[in-house]
């Protein structure tokens, strides 16, 4: 193990090493491809349960069918509802899946095998849309939490992820203001620090996470995170291919201001869209000039503190 | 301005760069979390500048013959580290266990360097402290020599370590995501640095005779105009986070620093003739330096509770092409 500038900041290919370990498993990962999110927050209650996670409380947000709100210390999946104007696409899928019919079929609202309003022509659609995403810890290739923390709380596993340990944690509130991605928080009541821990007890048993195993859609895929890449590269491809142009990824690239994420997203709109972070940069990439910066400051402090008695008296 | 998603958004994405003000988010809501810290936080900062300085001139005033700037100066540093202290411990989640704070030692943490800092600055200023303390039958038994020849070894151990006190929470702020105190980090220490010097100097003002305080009275002028003028900086050079240190509470705190660090410097060009103008002025840059940390935290708090803090300079960098 050796401490390099990569450490802190730029691509890193083998996490684990770099923190320490000599032998270890490959880096493992979230995909989170929200084009298949369909919005039913069984990664959030699977997360709940298997990590025992306590409630939020009963908070109706009047905004979305996303009453969560926002990731916390007790919710380490978030699924965002956007509720979107988007105009009638060009050449969308459903459209060359069920060519519009005769406008003047009479719909008397029962049951069928088409697509809702695929019977009358794109014209009479809604310009709307509805984008969903499960949010969660990105892991980060630099996670600013796990640099700040200055117990060693936090630490980076074998797999490459980013986990707390409850009992060395003493609640300082650094990492909540180390994440540039607001994820980890201090929990009310018992002031330590908690997040997403990518279910570790359950990947030491060849476990996938929990949210992972219950996405109904596979919008949630955990494996090792080359395959993920390589994976999501293909989809965003495909999702080229077929015309949705907007599907791009957030967070896989290593060249970003974190390193890449070992949880990442193929995404619809721009990030903020979602609460995300357009560029997210890890704080200690500028640790180096900071603290050259207090430097120059502290010598200036010391040079006025030695002049100030010097000289002749004035009184 | 389109904070919020719904009906707006598309609107919003065309007319994004007409205005610096436009931009998207998640209905409005907040991208980052706020600081879990409380006022211990800034009450801290202040503290523990105003006993880094005080630590400067114990050492100083020992060195020219000044006892009674000596001796107000130790305490001064001592109060402000015991106080420094209570504030650190106090604003952790579980205070209990403060001591794991010395399991390691952590370049990339400042607040795990700061630990350490404050490990190397604390025992000088104790010793000192209580060498001042004690009482005149106790300074000819052995252990009042020994204490009285370890003193001053003692209290320049500490004010060599001073500069770092009164620099590095300035770095354990930046080193943050906090897009206000991220974004003031080249000129952060040297507000601190100067904070603590008007601070140190003006508490020499306030506890010693006009003719014992003559290097206090300097200190604290040189510390208020390096103050005063890289806090206006904080105001004007930062972009689009400037506004979180001009507007709401952050800038009504911290005009009414400038107001009292201002007036405090230039009373302290008189307070060589009168110990009351000397008073008043110690006073006000005490406040001033105060209040000014305290401003500072504030700003940052409101730049994590508006995504626009976040999101427009970030998107304002990918828009140009820009590599983090």
């Amino acid at each position: 193990m050796t401490v390099s500038r990569e450490s802190f900041f730029g691509p890193l290919d083998d996490v684990s090493g770099d923190a320490g370990y000599t032998e270890h498993p490959q880096r493992v990962g979230f995909f989170t491809d929200t084009s298949v999110c369909i919005g039913c927050k069984a990664c959030e209650v699977a997360c709940k349960e298997w990590n025992l996670l306590p409630d939020d409380g009963f908070d109706l947000l009047g905004m979305s069918f996303d009453n969560t709100g926002e990731l916390s210390a007790n919710s380490w999946r978030h699924v965002a509802f956007i509720e979107q104007p988007a105009p009638a696409r060009e050449s969308s899928p459903a459209r060359e899946a069920a060519p519009a019919r005769e406008a003047d079929a009479v719909d008397l609202g029962l049951p069928s095998f088409d697509l809702p309003g695929a019977g009358t022509g794109e014209e009479t659609r809604t310009d709307f849309r509805w984008l969903m995403s499960s949010d969660v810890c990105k892991h980060c290739t630099h996670a600013g939490c796990l640099d700040v923390c200055p117990t060693g709380a936090l630490f980076r596993t074998e797999f490459g992820t980013v986990v707390v340990q409850e009992d060395i944690c003493n609640g300082c509130g650094y990492c909540v203001s180390g994440c540039p991605y607001g994820v980890i928080d201090r929990r009310e009541g018992d002031g330590r620090a908690w997040k997403c821990t990518m279910c570790y007890d359950r990947l030491g048993d060849g476990l996938e996470p929990a949210c992972a195993k219950a996405c109904p859609t596979d919008s949630i895929q955990f494996g090792p995170l080359d395959e993920l890449r390589e994976r999501a590269r293909q989809r965003v491809e495909t999702l080229h291919e077929r015309g949705i142009t907007e599907a791009r990824l957030y967070g896989e690239d290593p060249n970003d201001g974190v390193g890449g994420d070992g949880a990442f997203f193929l995404l619809l709109d721009e990030p903020e869209v979602y609460g995300l972070p357009p560029d997210p940069v890890v704080p200690t990439r500028d640790a180096g000039s900071m603290w050259s910066r207090a430097g120059v400051a502290a010598a200036a402090f010391a040079a006025a503190a030695v002049s100030v008695f010097f000289g002749r008296s004035r009184r | 301005m389109s904070r919020s998603l719904g009906r707006m958004s598309a609107d919003a994405a065309h007319q994004r760069t007409a205005s610096e003000e436009e931009f998207r988010s998640y209905y409005g809501r907040r991208v980052l979390k706020e600081p879990v810290w409380e006022w211990f936080v800034p009450a801290y900062l202040f503290a523990g500048g105003l006993s880094a300085a005080c630590a400067e001139l114990a050492a100083g005033a020992d060195l020219t013959r000044r006892p009674r700037l000596r001796k107000a100066a130790r305490l001064g540093a001592f109060g402000g580290l015991g106080t420094s202290m209570y504030f650190l411990i106090a604003d952790l989640g579980r205070p209990e266990r403060f001591h794991h704070m010395l399991r390691v030692a952590k370049p990339s943490s400042p607040m795990s360097v700061g630990t350490w800092i404050l490990v190397a600055y604390g025992p000088g200023v104790g010793v000192a402290a209580v060498a001042e303390l004690l009482p005149s039958r106790l300074r000819r038994s052995r252990a009042g020599t020994l204490l009285g020849a370890l003193a001053r070894p003692a209290g320049l151990a500490s004010a060599a370590v001073a500069p770092g006190v009164a620099s590095y929470t300035a770095v354990l702020l930046s080193h943050t995501a906090v897009p206000a105190w991220n974004e003031a980090r080249d000129r952060l220490p040297f507000v601190f640095t100067g904070s603590a010097a008007a601070a140190g100097g003006g508490f020499g003002m306030v506890c010693v005779p006009v003719d014992e305080a003559e290097p206090a009275r300097r200190l604290a002028a040189v510390g208020a105009v390096t103050e005063l003028v890289t806090s206006r900086q904080l105001d004007e050079r930062l972009g689009v986070v400037s506004e979180a240190y001009r507007t709401g509470t952050a800038h009504r705190l911290r005009r009414w620093s400038e107001y009292l660090t201002a007036g405090g410097a230039l009373g302290s060009l008189v307070a060589g003739r009168s110990r009351a103008a000397a008073v008043v002025s110690g006073l006000a840059l005490l406040a001033g330096s105060a209040l000014q940390r305290f401003g500072i935290f504030e700003a940052g708090v409101e730049s994590t509770k508006d995504p626009k803090y976040v999101v427009v300079p970030q998107r304002r960098r990918v828009d140009r092409g820009e590599q983090a």
